[in-house]
Protein backbone atom coordinates (compact mmCIF):
# COMPACT_ATOMS: atom_id res chain seq x y z
CA UNK A 1 0.00 0.00 0.00
CA UNK A 2 2.72 2.45 1.03
CA UNK A 3 4.72 1.98 -2.18
CA UNK A 4 1.78 2.66 -4.46
CA UNK A 5 0.72 5.75 -2.58
CA UNK A 6 4.15 7.24 -2.00
CA UNK A 7 3.37 10.38 -3.98
CA UNK A 8 0.64 11.31 -1.51
CA UNK A 9 3.15 11.53 1.34
CA UNK A 10 4.36 15.02 2.09
CA UNK A 11 8.00 15.82 1.40
CA UNK A 12 10.08 18.98 1.66
CA UNK A 13 11.68 20.59 -1.35
CA UNK A 14 13.94 23.60 -1.76
CA UNK A 15 12.91 26.41 -4.05
CA UNK A 16 15.59 26.17 -6.72
CA UNK A 17 14.44 28.86 -9.12
CA UNK A 18 11.80 31.56 -9.35
CA UNK A 19 10.49 33.09 -12.56
CA UNK A 20 8.86 36.48 -12.08
CA UNK A 21 6.07 36.33 -14.63
CA UNK A 22 4.35 39.62 -13.77
CA UNK A 23 4.21 41.92 -10.76
CA UNK A 24 1.98 39.49 -8.89
CA UNK A 25 2.56 36.17 -10.62
CA UNK A 26 5.59 33.98 -10.03
CA UNK A 27 6.55 30.48 -11.09
CA UNK A 28 8.26 28.61 -8.28
CA UNK A 29 10.53 25.75 -9.29
CA UNK A 30 11.69 22.79 -7.25
CA UNK A 31 13.16 19.33 -7.75
CA UNK A 32 10.78 16.39 -7.31
CA UNK A 33 10.75 13.11 -9.18
CA UNK A 34 6.98 12.60 -8.90
CA UNK A 35 6.15 16.06 -10.24
CA UNK A 36 8.55 15.59 -13.11
CA UNK A 37 6.35 12.68 -14.25
CA UNK A 38 3.09 14.56 -13.68
CA UNK A 39 0.45 14.40 -16.40
CA UNK A 40 -0.92 17.64 -17.88
CA UNK A 41 -3.66 19.03 -15.63
CA UNK A 42 -2.47 17.40 -12.40
CA UNK A 43 -1.93 19.43 -9.25
CA UNK A 44 0.13 19.37 -6.07
CA UNK A 45 -0.66 20.47 -2.55
CA UNK A 46 1.84 23.11 -1.45
CA UNK A 47 2.42 23.51 2.27
CA UNK A 48 3.68 26.81 3.62
CA UNK A 49 4.64 25.86 7.20
CA UNK A 50 2.59 27.64 9.81
CA UNK A 51 0.29 29.26 7.24
CA UNK A 52 -1.77 26.96 5.02
CA UNK A 53 -1.70 24.24 2.42
CA UNK A 54 -3.09 25.04 -1.02
CA UNK A 55 -3.71 23.17 -4.29
CA UNK A 56 -1.67 24.40 -7.29
CA UNK A 57 -1.64 23.10 -10.83
CA UNK A 58 1.71 21.94 -12.10
CA UNK A 59 2.73 24.43 -14.78
CA UNK A 60 6.29 23.29 -15.40
CA UNK A 61 7.68 19.78 -15.73
CA UNK A 62 11.23 18.89 -16.43
CA UNK A 63 12.73 22.31 -17.04
CA UNK A 64 16.37 21.38 -16.39
CA UNK A 65 14.89 18.60 -14.24
CA UNK A 66 12.87 21.07 -12.19
CA UNK A 67 9.09 21.18 -11.79
CA UNK A 68 7.02 24.16 -10.84
CA UNK A 69 3.78 25.86 -10.01
CA UNK A 70 2.60 29.29 -11.04
CA UNK A 71 1.32 31.38 -8.17
CA UNK A 72 -0.85 34.47 -8.32
CA UNK A 73 -0.87 36.63 -5.23
CA UNK A 74 -4.51 36.48 -4.18
CA UNK A 75 -4.69 35.65 -0.47
CA UNK A 76 -2.77 34.98 2.72
CA UNK A 77 -1.26 31.69 1.60
CA UNK A 78 -0.14 32.89 -1.83
CA UNK A 79 1.22 36.08 -0.27
CA UNK A 80 3.39 34.01 2.06
CA UNK A 81 4.46 31.82 -0.83
CA UNK A 82 5.40 35.00 -2.67
CA UNK A 83 7.76 35.99 0.14
CA UNK A 84 9.71 32.75 -0.22
CA UNK A 85 13.04 32.97 -1.95
CA UNK A 86 15.68 30.70 -3.45
CA UNK A 87 16.71 27.96 -1.04
CA UNK A 88 13.59 28.23 1.12
CA UNK A 89 11.70 25.06 1.91
CA UNK A 90 8.10 24.25 1.03
CA UNK A 91 6.20 21.01 1.60
CA UNK A 92 4.57 19.24 -1.32
CA UNK A 93 2.30 16.25 -1.87
CA UNK A 94 1.05 14.89 -5.14
CA UNK A 95 0.72 15.00 -8.07
CA UNK A 96 -2.99 14.39 -7.63
CA UNK A 97 -6.05 14.19 -9.81
CA UNK A 98 -6.81 13.03 -13.32
CA UNK A 99 -5.43 14.72 -16.42
CA UNK A 100 -6.28 16.12 -19.82
CA UNK A 101 -6.70 13.44 -22.47
CA UNK A 102 -4.65 14.49 -25.50
CA UNK A 103 -6.27 14.46 -28.91
CA UNK A 104 -4.99 14.42 -32.47
CA UNK A 105 -6.19 16.74 -35.22
CA UNK A 106 -7.64 20.21 -34.81
CA UNK A 107 -7.89 21.23 -31.14
CA UNK A 108 -8.48 24.50 -29.34
CA UNK A 109 -7.13 25.69 -26.00
CA UNK A 110 -8.94 28.47 -24.21
CA UNK A 111 -7.50 30.14 -21.15
CA UNK A 112 -8.46 33.01 -18.91
CA UNK A 113 -5.78 34.77 -16.87
CA UNK A 114 -3.42 32.44 -15.02
CA UNK A 115 -5.46 29.45 -16.24
CA UNK A 116 -2.91 29.19 -19.04
CA UNK A 117 -0.40 27.89 -16.48
CA UNK A 118 -2.47 24.71 -16.03
CA UNK A 119 -2.77 24.25 -19.79
CA UNK A 120 0.92 24.74 -20.57
CA UNK A 121 2.02 21.12 -19.88
CA UNK A 122 -0.84 20.02 -22.14
CA UNK A 123 0.55 22.08 -25.02
CA UNK A 124 3.88 20.29 -24.58
CA UNK A 125 2.05 16.97 -24.86
CA UNK A 126 -0.18 17.99 -27.76
CA UNK A 127 2.62 19.07 -30.07
CA UNK A 128 3.97 15.53 -29.81
CA UNK A 129 0.66 14.01 -30.91
CA UNK A 130 0.83 16.17 -34.04
CA UNK A 131 -2.30 18.11 -33.14
CA UNK A 132 -3.12 21.36 -34.91
CA UNK A 133 -3.51 23.79 -32.08
CA UNK A 134 -5.40 27.04 -31.79
CA UNK A 135 -4.50 28.72 -28.51
CA UNK A 136 -6.90 31.44 -27.38
CA UNK A 137 -5.38 33.24 -24.44
CA UNK A 138 -7.52 35.77 -22.62
CA UNK A 139 -6.09 38.34 -20.20
CA UNK A 140 -7.39 41.47 -18.52
CA UNK A 141 -4.59 43.64 -19.91
CA UNK A 142 -1.07 43.66 -21.31
CA UNK A 143 0.57 43.72 -17.91
CA UNK A 144 -1.11 40.46 -16.91
CA UNK A 145 0.07 38.43 -19.86
CA UNK A 146 2.07 35.34 -18.85
CA UNK A 147 3.58 32.34 -20.65
CA UNK A 148 3.16 33.93 -24.10
CA UNK A 149 6.80 33.68 -25.14
CA UNK A 150 7.06 30.07 -24.03
CA UNK A 151 3.91 29.20 -25.95
CA UNK A 152 5.13 31.05 -29.05
CA UNK A 153 8.27 28.93 -28.93
CA UNK A 154 6.26 25.70 -28.68
CA UNK A 155 3.74 26.67 -31.34
CA UNK A 156 6.25 28.29 -33.67
CA UNK A 157 5.22 26.22 -36.69
CA UNK A 158 2.63 28.54 -38.20
CA UNK A 159 1.52 25.96 -40.76
CA UNK A 160 -0.21 24.09 -37.96
CA UNK A 161 -0.64 26.32 -34.97
CA UNK A 162 -2.26 29.66 -34.21
CA UNK A 163 -2.11 31.87 -31.13
CA UNK A 164 -4.83 34.45 -30.48
CA UNK A 165 -4.39 36.79 -27.53
CA UNK A 166 -7.24 38.90 -26.21
CA UNK A 167 -7.20 41.62 -23.57
CA UNK A 168 -10.29 43.14 -22.04
CA UNK A 169 -8.90 46.67 -22.30
CA UNK A 170 -7.37 46.18 -25.73
CA UNK A 171 -3.84 46.90 -24.50
CA UNK A 172 -2.57 43.87 -26.41
CA UNK A 173 -3.92 41.61 -29.16
CA UNK A 174 -7.63 41.60 -29.85
CA UNK A 175 -9.80 43.69 -27.60
CA UNK A 176 -12.47 41.63 -25.88
CA UNK A 177 -12.95 38.24 -24.27
CA UNK A 178 -11.49 34.88 -25.15
CA UNK A 179 -15.04 33.52 -25.31
CA UNK A 180 -15.89 35.96 -28.16
CA UNK A 181 -13.04 34.46 -30.17
CA UNK A 182 -14.23 30.93 -29.36
CA UNK A 183 -17.72 31.83 -30.50
CA UNK A 184 -16.54 33.05 -33.90
CA UNK A 185 -14.02 30.20 -34.32
CA UNK A 186 -16.75 27.62 -33.76
CA UNK A 187 -18.85 29.21 -36.52
CA UNK A 188 -16.05 28.73 -39.04
CA UNK A 189 -14.30 25.50 -38.14
CA UNK A 190 -14.67 22.26 -36.25
CA UNK A 191 -12.49 21.00 -33.45
CA UNK A 192 -11.88 17.50 -32.18
CA UNK A 193 -11.53 18.85 -28.65
CA UNK A 194 -11.57 22.08 -26.68
CA UNK A 195 -9.47 22.36 -23.52
CA UNK A 196 -10.15 25.17 -21.13
CA UNK A 197 -8.92 26.57 -17.83
CA UNK A 198 -9.79 29.91 -16.28
CA UNK A 199 -12.55 31.61 -14.31
CA UNK A 200 -15.53 29.28 -13.97
CA UNK A 201 -18.03 31.61 -15.66
CA UNK A 202 -15.72 31.84 -18.68
CA UNK A 203 -15.41 28.05 -18.80
CA UNK A 204 -19.18 27.66 -18.50
CA UNK A 205 -19.60 29.96 -21.51
CA UNK A 206 -17.04 27.93 -23.47
CA UNK A 207 -18.87 24.73 -22.45
CA UNK A 208 -22.20 26.14 -23.66
CA UNK A 209 -20.64 27.19 -26.97
CA UNK A 210 -19.06 23.74 -27.32
CA UNK A 211 -22.41 22.05 -26.64
CA UNK A 212 -24.14 24.20 -29.25
CA UNK A 213 -21.61 23.14 -31.86
CA UNK A 214 -21.46 19.53 -30.62
CA UNK A 215 -17.77 19.83 -29.76
CA UNK A 216 -16.13 17.77 -27.03
CA UNK A 217 -14.59 19.69 -24.18
CA UNK A 218 -12.33 19.13 -21.18
CA UNK A 219 -12.57 21.64 -18.38
CA UNK A 220 -10.13 22.14 -15.50
CA UNK A 221 -12.14 22.97 -12.36
CA UNK A 222 -11.31 24.65 -9.09
CA UNK A 223 -12.96 23.77 -5.78
CA UNK A 224 -11.95 23.86 -2.13
CA UNK A 225 -9.49 21.03 -1.70
CA UNK A 226 -8.44 19.75 1.69
CA UNK A 227 -7.47 16.08 1.75
CA UNK A 228 -6.84 15.71 -2.02
CA UNK A 229 -7.32 11.94 -1.79
CA UNK A 230 -11.11 11.76 -2.10
CA UNK A 231 -11.90 11.42 1.60
CA UNK A 232 -13.13 14.64 3.11
CA UNK A 233 -15.78 15.62 0.55
CA UNK A 234 -14.97 19.35 0.51
CA UNK A 235 -14.68 19.51 -3.28
CA UNK A 236 -17.84 17.89 -4.63
CA UNK A 237 -19.50 19.04 -7.82
CA UNK A 238 -22.53 16.78 -8.27
CA UNK A 239 -21.26 13.28 -7.62
CA UNK A 240 -17.69 14.09 -8.61
CA UNK A 241 -14.85 14.81 -6.22
CA UNK A 242 -12.85 17.48 -8.01
CA UNK A 243 -9.71 16.51 -6.01
CA UNK A 244 -9.76 12.96 -7.30
CA UNK A 245 -12.16 12.55 -10.23
CA UNK A 246 -11.08 16.03 -11.44
CA UNK A 247 -9.68 18.53 -11.82
CA UNK A 248 -10.51 17.76 -15.44
CA UNK A 249 -14.13 16.97 -16.29
CA UNK A 250 -15.39 15.90 -19.73
CA UNK A 251 -18.49 16.99 -21.66
CA UNK A 252 -20.41 13.92 -20.45
CA UNK A 253 -19.53 14.64 -16.82
CA UNK A 254 -20.27 18.35 -17.15
CA UNK A 255 -23.75 17.59 -18.49
CA UNK A 256 -24.40 15.65 -15.26
CA UNK A 257 -23.47 18.69 -13.16
CA UNK A 258 -24.75 21.48 -15.37
CA UNK A 259 -26.92 22.89 -12.60
CA UNK A 260 -23.79 23.45 -10.48
CA UNK A 261 -21.07 24.17 -13.04
CA UNK A 262 -20.80 27.95 -13.36
CA UNK A 263 -23.62 28.44 -10.84
CA UNK A 264 -22.15 27.78 -7.40
CA UNK A 265 -19.31 26.19 -5.52
CA UNK A 266 -19.11 25.36 -1.84
CA UNK A 267 -17.35 27.31 0.87
CA UNK A 268 -15.14 25.76 3.56
CA UNK A 269 -18.29 24.94 5.58
CA UNK A 270 -20.11 23.41 2.63
CA UNK A 271 -22.40 26.41 2.11
CA UNK A 272 -23.16 27.22 -1.53
CA UNK A 273 -21.38 30.30 -2.91
CA UNK A 274 -22.89 31.57 -6.13
CA UNK A 275 -20.65 32.85 -8.90
CA UNK A 276 -21.10 36.51 -9.64
CA UNK A 277 -21.61 37.52 -13.24
CA UNK A 278 -19.38 40.47 -14.01
CA UNK A 279 -19.93 40.65 -17.76
CA UNK B 1 -30.82 -17.71 -4.43
CA UNK B 2 -28.52 -14.77 -3.70
CA UNK B 3 -26.75 -15.02 -0.36
CA UNK B 4 -28.52 -12.76 2.13
CA UNK B 5 -26.33 -10.60 4.35
CA UNK B 6 -28.98 -8.14 5.49
CA UNK B 7 -28.87 -7.06 9.11
CA UNK B 8 -31.43 -5.80 11.57
CA UNK B 9 -29.84 -3.35 13.99
CA UNK B 10 -31.68 -1.27 16.58
CA UNK B 11 -34.75 -1.08 14.41
CA UNK B 12 -32.87 -0.38 11.19
CA UNK B 13 -33.09 -2.82 8.32
CA UNK B 14 -29.76 -2.79 6.54
CA UNK B 15 -29.34 -4.50 3.17
CA UNK B 16 -25.81 -5.32 4.31
CA UNK B 17 -23.71 -4.55 7.41
CA UNK B 18 -21.35 -1.98 5.84
CA UNK B 19 -21.71 1.74 6.52
CA UNK B 20 -19.93 4.87 5.44
CA UNK B 21 -18.16 6.26 8.53
CA UNK B 22 -18.87 9.80 9.73
CA UNK B 23 -16.64 12.56 8.45
CA UNK B 24 -15.83 10.89 5.17
CA UNK B 25 -17.38 12.44 2.03
CA UNK B 26 -20.93 13.12 3.28
CA UNK B 27 -20.80 16.90 2.96
CA UNK B 28 -23.48 16.90 0.25
CA UNK B 29 -26.60 14.86 -0.47
CA UNK B 30 -25.21 13.68 -3.78
CA UNK B 31 -21.99 12.47 -2.16
CA UNK B 32 -24.02 10.29 0.21
CA UNK B 33 -25.96 8.90 -2.71
CA UNK B 34 -22.71 8.09 -4.50
CA UNK B 35 -21.64 5.90 -1.56
CA UNK B 36 -25.08 4.31 -1.30
CA UNK B 37 -24.96 3.49 -5.00
CA UNK B 38 -21.53 1.92 -4.48
CA UNK B 39 -23.22 -0.61 -2.18
CA UNK B 40 -23.04 0.67 1.41
CA UNK B 41 -25.79 -0.62 3.70
CA UNK B 42 -26.11 2.80 5.34
CA UNK B 43 -24.41 6.17 5.11
CA UNK B 44 -23.38 8.33 8.06
CA UNK B 45 -23.10 12.05 7.34
CA UNK B 46 -20.35 14.41 8.31
CA UNK B 47 -20.81 15.63 11.87
CA UNK B 48 -23.31 18.47 11.88
CA UNK B 49 -23.33 21.29 14.42
CA UNK B 50 -26.04 23.81 15.23
CA UNK B 51 -24.14 26.76 13.78
CA UNK B 52 -22.08 26.54 10.57
CA UNK B 53 -18.39 25.75 11.10
CA UNK B 54 -15.62 26.64 8.65
CA UNK B 55 -13.26 24.02 10.06
CA UNK B 56 -9.52 24.46 10.42
CA UNK B 57 -7.01 25.70 7.92
CA UNK B 58 -4.97 23.25 5.89
CA UNK B 59 -3.09 21.04 6.41
CA UNK B 60 -6.12 19.23 7.76
CA UNK B 61 -4.91 15.79 6.79
CA UNK B 62 -1.52 14.09 6.85
CA UNK B 63 -0.65 10.70 5.43
CA UNK B 64 1.53 9.01 8.03
CA UNK B 65 2.08 5.86 6.00
CA UNK B 66 -0.04 3.47 8.05
CA UNK B 67 -3.07 5.71 8.14
CA UNK B 68 -4.14 9.32 8.09
CA UNK B 69 -3.94 11.97 10.72
CA UNK B 70 -6.71 14.53 10.41
CA UNK B 71 -7.99 17.64 12.08
CA UNK B 72 -10.72 19.02 9.88
CA UNK B 73 -12.43 20.92 12.69
CA UNK B 74 -15.90 19.59 11.81
CA UNK B 75 -16.60 21.87 8.84
CA UNK B 76 -20.32 21.90 8.07
CA UNK B 77 -23.04 24.33 7.01
CA UNK B 78 -25.04 24.01 10.24
CA UNK B 79 -28.07 21.85 10.84
CA UNK B 80 -30.67 23.99 9.05
CA UNK B 81 -28.71 24.17 5.81
CA UNK B 82 -27.61 20.54 6.09
CA UNK B 83 -31.12 19.08 6.28
CA UNK B 84 -31.56 20.25 2.69
CA UNK B 85 -28.60 18.05 1.70
CA UNK B 86 -30.03 15.18 3.75
CA UNK B 87 -33.33 15.57 1.89
CA UNK B 88 -31.50 15.33 -1.44
CA UNK B 89 -29.92 12.08 -0.24
CA UNK B 90 -33.25 10.70 0.97
CA UNK B 91 -35.18 11.70 -2.14
CA UNK B 92 -34.05 8.53 -3.87
CA UNK B 93 -36.06 6.29 -1.52
CA UNK B 94 -34.31 3.20 -0.19
CA UNK B 95 -31.23 4.98 1.17
CA UNK B 96 -30.52 4.52 4.90
CA UNK B 97 -29.05 7.71 6.32
CA UNK B 98 -27.68 8.30 9.80
CA UNK B 99 -26.86 11.88 10.72
CA UNK B 100 -23.82 12.43 12.90
CA UNK B 101 -24.39 15.22 15.41
CA UNK B 102 -21.90 17.36 17.24
CA UNK B 103 -23.26 19.68 19.93
CA UNK B 104 -22.14 21.78 22.86
CA UNK B 105 -24.97 21.01 25.26
CA UNK B 106 -27.45 18.14 25.72
CA UNK B 107 -30.30 20.40 24.56
CA UNK B 108 -28.39 21.46 21.46
CA UNK B 109 -27.91 17.79 20.54
CA UNK B 110 -31.63 17.20 21.10
CA UNK B 111 -32.70 20.20 19.02
CA UNK B 112 -30.59 19.07 16.10
CA UNK B 113 -31.84 15.50 16.47
CA UNK B 114 -35.45 16.72 16.21
CA UNK B 115 -34.70 18.77 13.12
CA UNK B 116 -33.12 15.85 11.27
CA UNK B 117 -35.78 13.41 12.47
CA UNK B 118 -38.44 15.68 10.99
CA UNK B 119 -36.48 15.74 7.73
CA UNK B 120 -36.92 11.97 7.57
CA UNK B 121 -33.50 10.53 8.38
CA UNK B 122 -33.28 6.98 9.75
CA UNK B 123 -31.12 7.47 12.85
CA UNK B 124 -28.65 9.77 14.55
CA UNK B 125 -25.11 9.11 15.70
CA UNK B 126 -23.84 11.25 18.58
CA UNK B 127 -20.25 12.34 18.04
CA UNK B 128 -19.06 12.35 21.64
CA UNK B 129 -15.55 11.59 20.63
CA UNK B 130 -13.92 14.02 18.24
CA UNK B 131 -10.30 14.34 19.39
CA UNK B 132 -9.57 17.71 17.80
CA UNK B 133 -12.25 20.17 18.83
CA UNK B 134 -11.98 22.40 21.86
CA UNK B 135 -15.52 22.28 23.19
CA UNK B 136 -17.51 19.11 23.30
CA UNK B 137 -16.20 16.13 21.39
CA UNK B 138 -13.78 13.99 23.31
CA UNK B 139 -13.91 16.09 26.48
CA UNK B 140 -17.59 15.31 26.94
CA UNK B 141 -17.19 11.79 25.62
CA UNK B 142 -14.85 10.71 28.40
CA UNK B 143 -17.25 11.69 31.16
CA UNK B 144 -19.97 9.09 31.89
CA UNK B 145 -22.19 11.67 33.64
CA UNK B 146 -22.23 13.98 30.62
CA UNK B 147 -22.76 11.06 28.23
CA UNK B 148 -25.73 10.03 30.35
CA UNK B 149 -27.23 13.53 30.14
CA UNK B 150 -26.77 13.90 26.40
CA UNK B 151 -28.08 10.46 25.46
CA UNK B 152 -31.07 10.74 27.79
CA UNK B 153 -31.96 14.22 26.53
CA UNK B 154 -31.73 13.17 22.88
CA UNK B 155 -33.74 9.98 23.50
CA UNK B 156 -36.46 12.03 25.19
CA UNK B 157 -36.88 14.22 22.11
CA UNK B 158 -36.86 11.75 19.19
CA UNK B 159 -38.17 8.33 18.23
CA UNK B 160 -35.56 7.23 15.69
CA UNK B 161 -32.59 5.13 16.92
CA UNK B 162 -29.69 6.86 18.64
CA UNK B 163 -26.16 5.56 18.25
CA UNK B 164 -23.34 6.80 20.42
CA UNK B 165 -19.85 7.03 18.95
CA UNK B 166 -17.12 6.58 21.51
CA UNK B 167 -13.55 7.73 21.80
CA UNK B 168 -10.70 5.28 22.38
CA UNK B 169 -8.78 8.06 24.14
CA UNK B 170 -9.82 6.84 27.58
CA UNK B 171 -8.42 4.29 29.99
CA UNK B 172 -11.60 2.20 30.22
CA UNK B 173 -13.96 2.33 27.26
CA UNK B 174 -16.33 -0.18 28.90
CA UNK B 175 -17.43 2.41 31.46
CA UNK B 176 -18.58 4.95 28.89
CA UNK B 177 -20.16 2.24 26.74
CA UNK B 178 -22.22 1.15 29.74
CA UNK B 179 -23.12 4.76 30.51
CA UNK B 180 -24.44 5.14 26.95
CA UNK B 181 -26.41 1.88 27.21
CA UNK B 182 -27.89 2.78 30.59
CA UNK B 183 -28.96 6.16 29.23
CA UNK B 184 -30.92 4.44 26.48
CA UNK B 185 -28.55 4.48 23.51
CA UNK B 186 -29.72 2.02 20.84
CA UNK B 187 -26.20 1.11 19.80
CA UNK B 188 -22.51 1.89 20.24
CA UNK B 189 -20.17 2.96 17.46
CA UNK B 190 -16.52 2.29 18.27
CA UNK B 191 -14.14 3.84 17.72
CA UNK B 192 -13.49 7.43 16.71
CA UNK B 193 -9.94 8.41 15.79
CA UNK B 194 -7.00 8.15 18.18
CA UNK B 195 -5.56 11.48 19.31
CA UNK B 196 -2.17 11.89 17.70
CA UNK B 197 0.25 14.26 15.98
CA UNK B 198 3.10 14.56 13.49
CA UNK B 199 5.97 17.03 13.31
CA UNK B 200 7.91 18.23 10.30
CA UNK B 201 11.61 17.94 11.13
CA UNK B 202 12.73 20.67 8.70
CA UNK B 203 10.51 23.47 9.93
CA UNK B 204 10.16 21.97 13.39
CA UNK B 205 6.40 22.56 13.23
CA UNK B 206 3.48 20.22 13.80
CA UNK B 207 2.20 19.21 10.38
CA UNK B 208 -1.47 19.73 11.13
CA UNK B 209 -2.59 23.35 11.34
CA UNK B 210 -4.44 22.34 14.52
CA UNK B 211 -1.29 20.59 15.86
CA UNK B 212 -3.30 17.63 17.22
CA UNK B 213 -5.54 15.42 15.17
CA UNK B 214 -7.10 12.01 15.06
CA UNK B 215 -5.35 8.97 13.63
CA UNK B 216 -7.38 6.66 11.41
CA UNK B 217 -6.65 3.79 9.04
CA UNK B 218 -4.80 0.47 9.34
CA UNK B 219 -2.66 1.75 12.25
CA UNK B 220 -5.65 1.87 14.61
CA UNK B 221 -7.41 -1.35 13.61
CA UNK B 222 -5.97 -3.44 16.47
CA UNK B 223 -7.03 -0.74 18.95
CA UNK B 224 -10.53 -0.57 17.48
CA UNK B 225 -10.84 -4.33 17.53
CA UNK B 226 -9.84 -4.50 21.18
CA UNK B 227 -12.38 -1.79 22.03
CA UNK B 228 -15.19 -3.58 20.18
CA UNK B 229 -14.28 -6.84 21.92
CA UNK B 230 -14.37 -5.18 25.36
CA UNK B 231 -17.59 -3.27 24.68
CA UNK B 232 -19.35 -6.35 23.30
CA UNK B 233 -18.60 -8.07 26.60
CA UNK B 234 -20.06 -5.27 28.67
CA UNK B 235 -23.24 -4.14 26.89
CA UNK B 236 -26.31 -5.82 25.37
CA UNK B 237 -26.98 -3.24 22.65
CA UNK B 238 -25.48 -3.69 19.16
CA UNK B 239 -21.93 -2.53 18.55
CA UNK B 240 -20.88 -1.03 15.23
CA UNK B 241 -17.18 -1.50 14.58
CA UNK B 242 -15.12 1.27 13.05
CA UNK B 243 -11.39 1.85 12.70
CA UNK B 244 -8.99 0.85 9.97
CA UNK B 245 -11.20 -1.63 8.15
CA UNK B 246 -9.61 -2.03 4.73
CA UNK B 247 -10.69 -5.46 3.47
CA UNK B 248 -13.20 -8.26 4.14
CA UNK B 249 -10.87 -9.98 6.59
CA UNK B 250 -10.80 -6.87 8.75
CA UNK B 251 -14.60 -6.79 8.59
CA UNK B 252 -14.90 -10.44 9.65
CA UNK B 253 -12.51 -9.81 12.55
CA UNK B 254 -14.86 -7.10 13.83
CA UNK B 255 -17.90 -9.38 13.55
CA UNK B 256 -16.06 -12.09 15.46
CA UNK B 257 -15.13 -9.50 18.09
CA UNK B 258 -18.79 -8.67 18.55
CA UNK B 259 -19.72 -6.00 15.99
CA UNK B 260 -23.10 -6.29 14.28
CA UNK B 261 -22.09 -3.87 11.54
CA UNK B 262 -18.96 -2.06 10.41
CA UNK B 263 -18.09 1.40 9.18
CA UNK B 264 -15.56 2.24 6.50
CA UNK B 265 -13.78 5.55 6.10
CA UNK B 266 -10.09 5.96 5.49
CA UNK B 267 -9.85 2.91 3.24
CA UNK B 268 -11.77 4.89 0.62
CA UNK B 269 -8.52 6.77 0.04
CA UNK B 270 -6.86 3.48 -0.89
CA UNK B 271 -9.63 1.68 -2.77
CA UNK B 272 -12.24 4.37 -3.46
CA UNK B 273 -15.96 3.69 -2.94
CA UNK B 274 -15.64 0.32 -4.69
CA UNK B 275 -14.42 -0.95 -1.33
CA UNK B 276 -18.03 -1.48 -0.24
CA UNK B 277 -18.72 -3.95 -3.04
CA UNK B 278 -15.41 -5.67 -2.46
CA UNK B 279 -15.97 -6.13 1.27
CA UNK B 280 -19.58 -7.30 0.83
CA UNK B 281 -18.42 -9.89 -1.68
CA UNK B 282 -15.66 -11.03 0.68
CA UNK B 283 -18.08 -11.37 3.59
CA UNK B 284 -20.46 -13.49 1.49
CA UNK B 285 -17.63 -15.78 0.33
CA UNK B 286 -16.42 -16.23 3.88
CA UNK B 287 -19.86 -17.11 5.25
CA UNK B 288 -20.46 -19.54 2.41
CA UNK B 289 -17.06 -21.19 2.74
CA UNK B 290 -17.45 -21.59 6.51
CA UNK B 291 -21.01 -22.87 6.20
CA UNK B 292 -22.77 -20.02 8.00
CA UNK B 293 -26.23 -18.85 6.98
CA UNK B 294 -25.96 -15.22 8.03
CA UNK B 295 -23.75 -12.73 9.82
CA UNK B 296 -25.60 -13.07 13.12
CA UNK B 297 -24.05 -16.50 13.53
CA UNK B 298 -20.54 -15.09 13.69
CA UNK B 299 -21.18 -11.93 15.73
CA UNK B 300 -19.13 -12.24 18.90
CA UNK B 301 -17.98 -15.74 18.06
CA UNK B 302 -14.45 -15.05 19.32
CA UNK B 303 -15.81 -14.68 22.85
CA UNK B 304 -16.89 -18.31 23.14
Amino acid sequence: MSQKFKNIRRRNVHIEDIIEETLNVKTILFRDKFCQLAKPGQYVMIWIPGIDEIPMSISVRNRLSLSGVTVEQVGEATEELFKKTLGDIIGIRGPFGNWFQPNTGNVALVSGGTGIASLFPLIETLIKTSAKIVAVLGFKSLKEIIFLNRIRKLLSDKRYHRIIVTTEDGSYGQKGLATDVVSSLLKKETFKMIYTCGPELMMRRVFDLAEESRTHIQVCLERIIRCSVGLCGSCFIGEYRVCKEGLVLSSEQLRQVKDEFGTFKRDFNGVKMHFKTTH
Amino acid sequence: MPFDISMHIAGLNLRNPTMLAAGILGMTGLSLRKVWNAGAGAVVTKSISFQPRLGYKNPTIVDVGYGFLNAMGIPNPGVYEYVEEAKIAISEGELVIIVSLYGNTPLEFAKMARIVETAGVNAVELNLSCPHVKLGGMEIGTNPTIIDKIVKTVKKHINIPVFTKLTPNISDIKTIARAAEDAGSDGIVAINTVKAMAIDVESGRPLLANKYGGLSGPAIKPIALRCVYEIAQSVNIPVIGCGGITDWKDAIEFFLAGASAIQIGTAIAYKDVNIFGEIIKGIKCYLKRKGYNNIKEIVGLSHT
